[in-house]
């Protein structure tokens, strides 16, 4: 994962490791990960919570709470390490101006007492330098462009009037206003119902297309990702543990993790059959962790893993897998039959005559 | 009795555990009214899941409420095993309600008391209602409630912030079963949780289900999770349930446009077929409704909210799904 060969790289993680004081104990959050973004692709990064996968996005935009610090690595971001950063109004420079962020819960975002036109002309005239008539009529464009109907008198009013998935496109073009290079989206539609999650979606993959930013998508649903996703990275307790484009991961899965989390998919349940779980929990992040994080949940772990934490392991130039069940010398090892065929099934599942089939 | 209930034959061989009969809720501010559920009209039978699906705000949750008799009905009937529970009842109905339908919450970490400990949370429902003889059985049944779910006796001591979603969703289905209830409400109890312990808890539940012959009445906004669990599906838009149908029959005859555009709106594990796929947006305007619709029965067990002339829309609609299924 670390190859260079000719692609645009907008931003390059390497040796990044994030570590948290909490009270008189060290967490360690991101153990050693070491990533490229390529420019214009769509990243999603999946993993459940307490993974890391946004305390590693915050590292980009200096947003670490404080008792957070990056202890080791570079993120490097046109031709400057991130890390090196410690003055607010160098982040200024970068945050939201270059790297902007949507994040989960659009109430908490917003400010509740200020209208929605303040919101977006306040970010324009401070980022872009316009005029306040010049910053309502920009203001009013990108409303428009993230599909709010009547933006001309919707512009007054106060978030609490507008709806769940309205307030998120308001977040959008917020996070738009100042052109980012990379918009980081950190669980953008975990909060709203379906439908409008589909809606979200497709409006974020509208703009990235039109804006031409890259996308980070940080988010614990399969789902959502096999529909953005250029590449996908899952997480597993602070470290990268599977890499790669979103069909090698979805149709080739080679981490147990990996093969876990398609598992237990409701989506592929069968009636009446019990659903494939993941047993045990995560492991603190608090203590060190020896071997493979999670060989203790591993159905299929080797001996190695509780002692050794596996390399990573090429797949393909572009899939890779930190997993010893690569290695030359591991048994060789099928993967469940749950993921197993997994777009044949999937196919069934939704061609005319199938459970999710079209109908009309 | 008319709608949806169904067929004579089919309610001689199940029996009715919860009845809700034409019920409304309406919750006034000030002046205003508005009228959060409409003429929910269905049954609930014994030993089945049953489950309620639709968009935040669309009244499922209030429907819950209005069967513990947290919300109040402004019309209508619920019933429990064949007993008016709504409106003015007695105290010892009050109580016979409580003890006999417990719900499960979407979050467990708001749903515990923070300050009390497991053992105490646990046994909340007991002290209640007097529901041990001694310490020591009240301890062996917390014991039993902890070991049911999957926890450990000496989880007892800690406190809620001390264990993880999951674990905490654990703690609230032990104490939901320590009242050895005959109906559970779970209001979107996997919702909270990651991926990889949703399928833990949905196990668990279903295990109970068989083990303790529980009802279920199941709350949720994504068809996926409810066509593994449930046995029948209620689709609910707007404060009015749309289509009503057996878990198998809805996914594959899905009448009513919204049930359809909630279907195509699952998001699918699969890169090639989610890229593909096109947006179907539900337009409520387009809909008839006029002061005789009603949930109409299509097939047996099958209702769809309709006006009685939309009836030959809806058989041909259906006609053509069992027709490309026959061509196959």
């Amino acid at each position: 994962m670390t190859e260079t060969n000719n692609k645009n790289l907008i931003l390059s993680v390497k040796d990044l490791e994030v570590k948290f004081k909490v009270r008189d104990r060290v967490l360690t959050a991101i153990r050693n990960i070491s990533m490229d973004f390529e420019e214009g692709k769509v990243v999603a990064i999946v993993g459940e919570s307490g993974s890391g996968k946004s305390v590693f996005t915050k590292t980009f935009t200096g947003m670490l709470e404080v008792n957070g610090e990056i202890s080791n690595g570079t993120i490097m971001f046109e031709g400057q390490d991130l890390t090196k950063i410690t003055k607010d109004s160098e982040w200024e420079k970068i945050r939201g101006k270059k790297i902007a962020t949507v994040f989960q819960d659009p109430m908490t975002s917003l400010n509740p007492v200020k209208t929605i036109g303040d919101q977006i002309s306040e970010v324009i005239i401070k980022h872009q330098g316009k005029s306040k008539q010049e910053a309502k009529e920009l203001a009013i464009q990108l409303m428009g462009k993230v599909g709010i109907v009547d933006p001309e008198n919707r512009f007054d009013e106060y978030p609490f009037m507008y709806s769940g998935g309205m307030r998120q496109r308001i977040v959008i073009a917020i996070a738009l206003a100042c052109r980012p290079r990379i918009l980081i989206c950190d669980e953008p539609t975990t909060a709203l119902d379906v439908t409008i999650q589909a809606q979200i979606i497709r409006l974020i993959k509208d703009l990235a297309e039109e804006y031409g930013f890259t996308t980070i998508y940080i988010t614990h649903d399969l789902g959502v990702v096999a529909n953005v996703a250029d590449v996908v990275a899952v997480m597993y307790a602070g470290q990268i543990i599977e890499y790669g484009g979103v069909e090698e991961v979805f149709y080739d899965a080679r981490h147990p993790y990996t093969w876990g989390l398609l598992s237990s998919l409701p989506q592929l349940g069968e009636k009446g059959e019990e659903l494939f779980a993941i047993r045990g929990t995560p492991p603190s992040l608090f203590e060190k962790v020896k071997g493979d994080a999670f060989a203790p949940r591993n159905n299929y772990a080797l001996k190695i893993d509780y002692e050794q934490e596996p390399p990573f392991f090429k797949v393909t130039d572009t899939h890779y897998a930190k997993t010893w069940l690569l290695d030359p010398r591991a048994p060789k090892v099928e993967p469940p039959a749950a993921v197993k065929n997994l777009h044949e099934r999937m196919t069934a599942l939704t061609s005319k005559g199938g459970i999710y089939g079209e109908r009309e | 009795m008319s709608g949806n209930k169904n067929t004579a034959a089919e309610n001689r061989e199940k029996e009715v555990l919860v009845s809700v009969e034409h019920v409304d809720v309406t919750f006034t501010n000030g002046r205003k009214k508005f009228r959060a559920v409409t003429d929910a009209n269905f049954d609930i039978y014994k030993g089945e899941t049953f489950a309620l699906v639709g968009e935040s705000g669309s009244g499922k949750t209030t429907i819950a409420r209005a069967i513990i008799r947290l919300n109040d009905t402004s019309a209508g009937d619920i019933k429990f095993m064949g007993k008016k529970i709504n409106g003015k009842i007695s105290k010892e109905d009050k109580q016979w309600v409580v003890r006999n339908i417990q719900m499960i919450f979407q979050d467990p970490a708001a749903s515990l008391n923070e300050r009390a400990t497991i053992d105490y949370c646990i046994s909340e429902g007991l002290y209640n209602f007097n529901l041990f003889k001694d310490e020591a059985e009240r301890q062996q049944k917390v014991d039993w409630a902890l070991q049911q779910v999957g926890l450990l006796p000496e989880h007892k001591s800690r406190y809620p912030h001390e264990f993880s979603g999951g674990q905490r969703q654990r703690v609230g289905i032990a104490r939901a079963l320590i009242m050895e209830p005959k109906f559970i409400i779970a209001d979107e109890p996997i919702s909270a949780l990651d991926v990889s312990i949703r399928a833990q808890v949905l196990n668990l539940m279903n295990k109970f289900k068989l083990e303790r012959d529980l009802t279920y009445m199941f709350i949720a906004h994504d068809l996926s999770v409810v066509r593994y669990f449930a046995d029948r599906i209620a689709v609910i838009h707007h404060g009015r349930i749309v289509e009503i149908a057996p878990s198998i029959e809805l996914f594959r005859y899905p009448l009513h446009p919204y049930t359809n555009s909630l279907l195509q709106a699952v998001p699918m594990p699969d890169p090639q077929i989610e890229k593909a796929k096109k947006l179907v947006v539900y337009d409520s305007s387009q809909e008839l409704i006029t002061e005789n619709s009603k949930l109409t029965e299509v097939r047996p067990g099958h209702f769809v909210y309709m006006d009685p002339s939309e009836m030959e829309k809806y058989q041909n609609k259906l006609a053509a799904m069992q027709a490309t299924e026959i061509a196959e």
